[in-house]
């Protein structure tokens, strides 16, 4: 195995080699998946390339080039090809935000917070309320549901509600840290589900466990220029690309303030933090203004990606911000490596796509065995039991590969890398 | 002139333990005074007094005239106070560098959107920092390594790293718990002639907490006996060697050591190590090594 990681690794490690092969790969498999778009194989090939594009050693702007290639035009052709393919790469985006934003908390900072989950559904709720008649119940009239423009609003304010919850949570748990902070937030995390699937009386804040509906998408502000470009197209063809651009700008926001916080002073208080409080405090760091600081920015990301996902799902109810999502948000960031941030989004892409394509895959291909009577060794697959379904073993599945992950490899995939800095002779 | 630190009254209860009892000190500008006593004798308890990190039941701590008694670490970090630790306290997965710039943090002086925005104000400043902070390792001599992870640096080097770390803060008055434990003779000598450089060049002033009395009695200007939470004396070290409770407290602490050169039977031997081989990937660290510990005697590595 690792005789073949470092074969791979070192043809990535010659530029012009890298460059060609990586291009040709991607060709070759968005090739594969446009000719065969129903061929998951085809399509997770495709998602593989991506990631040599990432680990190949390139000129920067060559790099840059193919990855705007990439994610801006052979991933939305495909899209357009095989739509669910688009919600894929949503919910991987959408996913990764999340992990970015858990990145900072748990990762850089060091504090073990177990009801991220929590700010995602504060900043869903913030839209799915005003962005759809629901308002109407809570102040009366009819002055609801926003004009969907407010979508962009909202974005901002649900950063600004989101971070506020996180120095909420932030405050009772300063002086706590390991388990019991672990424990704190995970009560948190159960309270602001509790709280959305009960606040429908008495006065009716969030329709309880029947969810909100429907809530407003953002415009579509750039008709008039595609009618110019003779762009004919239905609200059901652009609403998927929309999302999908929207998706990528959000994580292209977050990776930016995550690497600009990580190499900073904040940053390296975080991280000190993370390694000993008390000689952090020591070394002139306070404490509760950068603990309070690191759940506000985590916070943050989260509630941005929630008042996307409320207009992406159109319907939301608190079975979307379950204990269970937190626990998925945590397992990505563990296994893509704790403080990375490209593991905090490969991760993201593992774990969703294990989830969406792998597991249903198997589940599919299993029942059309059995559907078509086949037997293996005299064993007819019809006879098999309907309850052995792999996409029911996913948590079982995912299980199984984070202990593999903890015994092997417990940095991660991905593990965070010191950055080396050239010093001056001085 | 006033004293740069000084404290009155100082009295520190654990449950039942008086691990400071009614402790008045003061310490001058310019010097390097050290603490010392035997384990127990409340000198790491004193430090923490001062820095913040333990509140004491009675007295008060007073730094250029201003209290410090209910400030925070940090706030008196930033005051100009800064430490080491006995017990080496350094972020082991940051490298060497940046563990003297977590060091700087009171320094800093950048908003939160200056970061985000990465302003041309960040870009000078962290510019700044990063070039104080090599600077910073070379003056004690780590310059080399300041890339190096600091768990990965050998026990000397972390020492020094550590005084690097709190010289980051640009303190006025550095406080030092046991620096040179577990260092070699010359190591030691080498970090009191830094210590002695830091007061010269750069107007440090020093307090230590330390074991190794040829180190206290060379480098000090003043010395402080603890005993038990009680300052039994003080002076110049010439003084405090000629004081009869301090030479009562030193000479009850060193036990005669056992005969050297008797051969162990054989069959006293507790722990035997024969033609031991120990391999770190493809270095070769321990290389057949044999040796036996016998029971009732004191072996040395």
């Amino acid at each position: 195995m690792t005789a073949v990681t470092r074969a791979v690794r070192a043809w990535l490690d010659r530029p012009l080699l890298a460059t060609v092969t990586v291009t040709g790969l991607l060709l070759a498999t968005a090739f594969g998946v446009s000719y065969v778009p129903r061929s998951i194989v085809l399509f997770m090939l495709f998602q593989a390339s991506i990631f040599t594009l990432y680990l190949a050693r390139m000129p920067a702007w060559v790099k840059g080039v193919l990855t705007a290639g990439t994610l801006g035009v052979l991933m939305p052709v495909l899209g357009s090809i095989n739509a669910y393919y688009l919600e894929i790469a949503i919910q991987v985006g959408i996913f990764a935000a999340l992990a970015l934003g858990l990145n900072i908390v748990v990762g850089l900072a060091g504090l073990l917070d177990l009801g991220y989950v929590a700010f995602f559904a504060v900043g869903a709720y913030s839209w799915a309320i005003v962005g759809s008649p629901q308002a109407n119940l809570i102040f009366g009239g009819s002055a609801f549901p926003l004009p969907p423009w407010w979508f962009f609003v909202f974005l901002f304010v649900a950063v600004a509600v989101a971070a506020g919850a996180g120095i909420l949570l932030g405050l009772p748990v300063l002086r706590l840290h390991g388990d019991y902070l672990a424990i704190v937030t995970l009560g948190f995390g159960e309270v602001i589900r509790v709280l959305a699937n009960n606040l429908d009386k008495p006065i009716n804040f969030t329709n309880g466990p029947k969810g909100i509906t429907p809530i407003s998408r953002p415009p579509i502000f750039f008709e008039p220029l595609l009618r110019a470009l003779g762009v004919d197209a239905g609200p059901v063809a652009i609403y998927p690309l929309y999302l999908y651009f929207l998706v990528l700008l959000i994580v292209g926001a977050t990776i930016l303030v995550n690497r600009r916080l990580e190499n900073s002073h904040i940053g390296r208080a975080w991280e000190a933090i993370r390694e000993d409080q008390t000689a952090a405090q020591a070394m002139g760091v306070p404490l509760v203004r950068m603990k309070l600081l690191a759940f506000a920015c985590g916070a943050s990301f989260a509630g941005a990606v929630g008042v996307l996902f409320a207009a992406k799902q159109v319907f939301i109810n608190p079975e979307s911000f379950t204990f269970m999502e937190s626990i998925g948000v945590l397992a990505m960031i563990i296994l893509g490596g704790m403080g990375s941030i490209p593991g905090a989004i490969l991760g993201a892409a593992v774990v969703t796509v294990l989830n969406l394509q792998v597991l249903k895959g198997l589940s599919l291909w299993l029942n059309e065995l059995r559907n078509a009577g086949v037997s293996i060794f005299g064993f007819n697959l019809a006879d098999l039991p309907t309850q052995l379904e792999p996409a029911k073993y996913e948590r079982m599945v995912f299980g199984l590969i984070l202990v593999l992950m903890m015994i092997f490899r417990p940095q991660g995939i991905l593990p965070a890398k010191r950055r080396v800095r050239e010093l001056e002779d001085g | 002139m006033a004293p740069l630190l000084e404290a009155r009254a100082i009295t520190k209860r654990f449950g039942g333990l008086t691990a400071l009892n009614e402790v008045n000190f003061q310490l001058d500008e310019g010097h390097i005074a050290s603490i010392i006593g035997p384990n127990g004798a409340g000198k790491t308890t004193f430090f923490n007094v001062f820095t913040g990190i333990y509140v004491p039941e009675a007295g008060t701590v007073s730094f250029r005239g201003q209290a410090l008694l209910g400030r925070r670490p940090d706030e008196i970090t930033a005051l100009g106070i800064c430490r080491t630790f006995q017990n080496i306290r350094l972020f082991g997965n940051m490298t060497a560098i940046e563990n003297v710039l977590v060091g700087m943090h009171a320094r800093v002086g950048l908003a939160f959107w200056e970061v985000l925005a990465r302003s041309s104000r960040w870009r000078i400043r962290e510019q700044a920092l990063w070039d104080k902070g090599a600077e910073l390792l070379g003056v004690v001599g780590l310059r080399d390594k300041a890339n190096e992870l600091a768990r990965n640096l050998p026990y000397g080097d972390q020492r020094r790293l550590e005084l690097g770390r709190a010289l980051g803060s640009a303190p006025a008055l550095l406080l030092l718990d046991e620096p040179t434990a577990g260092m070699t003779q010359g190591e030691a000598r080498s970090l009191m002639e830094l210590l002695r450089r830091l007061t010269g060049e750069r107007g440090l002033t020093i307090l230590l907490i330390e074991h190794n009395m040829r180190v206290v009695m060379e480098v000090s200007d003043w010395v402080t006996v603890l005993d038990y939470g009680e300052k039994i004396a003080e002076g110049r070290p010439a003084d405090v060697q000629k004081n009869p409770a301090w030479s009562r407290r030193i000479s009850a602490g060193s036990a005669g050591h056992p005969p050297r050169g008797v051969r162990a039977a054989e069959a006293d031997i507790m722990l035997e190590v024969r033609d031991l081989h120990v391999y770190y990937g493809e270095i070769h660290a321990l290389k057949g090594v044999s040796f036996s510990v016998a029971e009732g005697r004191s072996s040395r590595c």
